[in-house]
């Protein structure tokens, strides 16, 4: 059994600011990670790794920085990985990204299973998963919260839906997205940090792909386009109080009293 | 093409250029000024850097006809016929921008002895329901769900899909977007349309305290998730207009590589959307005995505590709790945060709340740009005085 899972880097934090004076974003001393959702991925597809025999291969799309989260993948006991970078991947949005992957893929070999976190942490869009099922054109199920069985040929899973839970049956090949209380994520270990150091991560671009049409990638690639990007209004009536904590605490009493929103017995 | 061209020959100050910046794209080596794949095509660096070293050289391509594409379409979204109501809520917002381009308003409606149901939708003011009844679309699978929506474009051309952004709008709006190759934008915040029908996408981005305008220039339809409880539901209309309009769609088209085995309901917990009165516990609270502070004063006021990511990350709290983006938006009537900063992934959760108040002991905390009464205080000294007090008006 072949899975592949998808995996992306993020800032280590969201709080980016816009310079007042510059307008310019600001992101100085920002780390990266790897995107937290991506973990409980990479540990579903080890968990059935261990039942299964299966291979596992984390690949992920970025400048080629990044490629040290596919090494945090092989200290966590992934087999392999691929990172796709292209200067002519930059600038691209969700559709792109997703057909960027489903050519990555592709390129990897073929997958019986695809796992994807259930979104990242700097996009929230929650929307690769699917774009990406849709162009390997195979079944998805979003939202997985957790798997009951594996078989030869198909994967028995709870979908979460917010008030229900649908349990489904899917074939191989086909695509999961998981939730956070799947399983919890292993460390990564040193002595897999020590086996893997010297493990090749290529780097595949444009020219590796069966599809070489530069407007398919990137901002060509891309649907949608940023028409400016601003801080929030201030919400313009609002009162700034300030004072001891017991003139505070009086006030804020009296604030609530008259908004009507104590409990009557 | 899209691309940012570099003119070399300008350049006097590379470290400066690079600085401008915000995703570490453009890098200098061997002399030599370049972009690299972290390009997310924002412009920054032709906006803000000197004059003429940066252009953006967007090659033309041909335009789509947009006036082929006419209607605003809601998808409905439901379980077993239990319309979700975060789809009416869409409808209010359909029709307030169809007034602006003079579009009809449609409902999407697919599933299992809906028929009933669907007159329901025509209240709201839709112009049409477009009903695909039948068995194989009983229960939520992907390719039925997406086979219907593609039936549906196809047939139709609607210019405009606003879907929830329930578990199942999440799953499958992005499909459909796929298979038509067209845009997408989750989660927007604020919709709002232009007289060339193109949407205005606005949602928090690139995981800052930014907001972006997003918009899909050149393809149709275009795509919008929305959460529950961002618009709000329309008024009933007493002499409904609208129709029903009864689709069908092959076996062959239905089919299917999942098979659903059971559908159960989920232990009912109270959800923090449902309650009016929120406090929110932030990163400032550490340990279960600041929390209880918090819980106190949510009980006593009958309302629910809500988190920030730090406490979900912390293990304090149940993600259930969670506001944001990563989490749940909400709308109660008061909502006050103790001791959280207002990262906008947070603040897009719950700004629309009746009234916030905002405790924090920095006066510089985003938060207070939002907060109708900001209080620049220490939570751990505010919090307990102010429950005390409120008891003491309520022994009164």
């Amino acid at each position: 059994m072949q899975i592949a899972v998808c995996i992306k880097q993020v800032p280590g934090t969201t709080e980016v600011e816009i310079d007042k004076e510059t307008g310019v974003l600001k992101r100085e001393g920002v780390d990266s990670k790897m995107n937290p959702y991506d973990l409980y991925a990479v540990e579903t597809a080890l968990k059935i790794k261990e039942q299964t025999g299966a291979t596992v291969q984390v690949v992920s799309m970025g400048p080629p920085q990044s490629s040290v989260i596919i090494q945090e993948a092989f200290m966590m006991g992934a087999d392999g990985g691929a990172l796709l970078t292209d200067r002519k991947f930059a600038g691209a949005d969700v559709l792109a990204t997703s057909y960027t992957l489903s050519q990555g893929l592709r390129k990897l070999g073929d997958f019986d299973l695809i796992i994807c976190g259930k979104q990242t942490t700097d996009g929230d869009t929650a929307q690769v998963g699917p774009e990406l099922a849709e162009f390997l054109n195979i079944p998805h199920v979003a939202y997985v919260r957790r798997i009951l069985e594996v078989k030869d040929h198909s994967i028995i899973v709870e979908m979460d839906m917010t008030t229900t839970v649908e349990t489904v049956e899917v074939l191989f090949p086909c695509l999961i997205t998981v939730e956070k209380e799947i399983y919890q994520p292993r460390l990564p270990s040193f002595k897999l940090k020590l086996q893997t150091r010297d493990r090749a991560i290529p780097f595949y671009g444009l020219a590796d792909f069966a599809d070489k049409d530069e407007r398919n990638y990137g901002l060509n690639g891309s649907p949608t386009r940023v028409l400016r990007i601003f801080t929030p209004e201030a919400n313009a009536d609002r009162e700034l109080w300030k004072g001891t904590s017991d003139e505070l605490a009086k006030k804020l009493a009296a604030k609530i009293h008259e908004l009507k929103l104590l409990q009557e017995d | 093409m899209a691309k940012i061209v570099i003119n070399q020959d300008l350049i006097t100050n590379p470290d400066d250029l690079i600085k401008i910046c915000p995703f570490g794209a453009i890098e200098y080596d061997n002399n030599y000024l370049s972009i690299n794949a972290a390009c997310k095509m924002c412009n920054l660096c032709v906006k803000k850097g000197p004059e003429g070293i940066f252009t953006c050289v967007e090659e033309q391509v041909e335009q789509i006809d947009k006036s082929l594409w006419r209607g605003i379409t809601v998808y409905v979204d439901h379980t077993h016929g239990h319309i979700h109501p975060v789809t009416y809520e869409l409808i209010g917002k359909a029709k307030e921008l169809a007034a602006k381009i003079n579009h009809p308003v449609y409902c999407l409606f697919a599933g299992h002895k809906i028929t009933e149901t669907a007159h329901k939708l025509l209240a709201y003011g839709v112009d049409e329901v477009f009903l695909y009844d039948d068995s194989e679309l009983q229960d939520f699978r992907i390719e039925p769900y997406t086979a219907v929506f593609e039936d549906f474009i196809n047939n139709h051309k609607p210019s405009i899909i606003l879907v929830g952004s329930t578990n199942v709008g999440r799953s499958l709006a992005p499909r459909v977007a796929a298979r038509f190759g067209t845009g997408l934008t989750a989660d927007c915040t604020v919709l709002d349309v232009a007289e060339d029908t193109d949407l205005a996408q606005i949602r928090p981005a690139f995981g800052g305290n930014i907001m972006a305008h997003i918009y899909t220039p050149n393809h149709r339809p275009q795509f919008a998730t929305v959460r529950y409880k961002v618009f709000s539901a329309p008024e009933k209309i007493s002499q409904p207009t609208g129709k029903l309009t009864p689709c069908n769609l092959s076996a062959q088209a239905l089919q299917s590589r999942i098979t659903v085995l059971a559908l159960k309901n989920k232990e009912k917990v109270r959800s923090i959307e449902d309650a009016e009165v929120l406090i929110v516990a932030g990163k400032a609270i550490k340990n279960q005995k600041e929390l209880d502070m918090v819980t106190k004063l949510a009980d006593l006021l009958g309302g629910m505590v809500a988190v920030t990511r730090p406490l979900i990350e912390s293990g304090l709290a149940d993600a259930r709790l969670q506001i944001g983006l990563s989490g749940r938006t909400v709308k109660p009537k008061l909502l006050i945060t103790c001791g959280v900063s207002g990262a906008i992934q947070f603040v897009a959760g719950m700004d629309k709340a009746d009234v916030i108040v905002a405790i924090n002991k920095d006066e510089h905390a985003p938060i207070f740009n939002i907060a109708h009464y900001g209080i620049i205080g220490d939570i751990f000294e505010i919090i307990p005085q102010l429950t005390e007090n409120l008891e003491n008006i309520h022994q009164v």
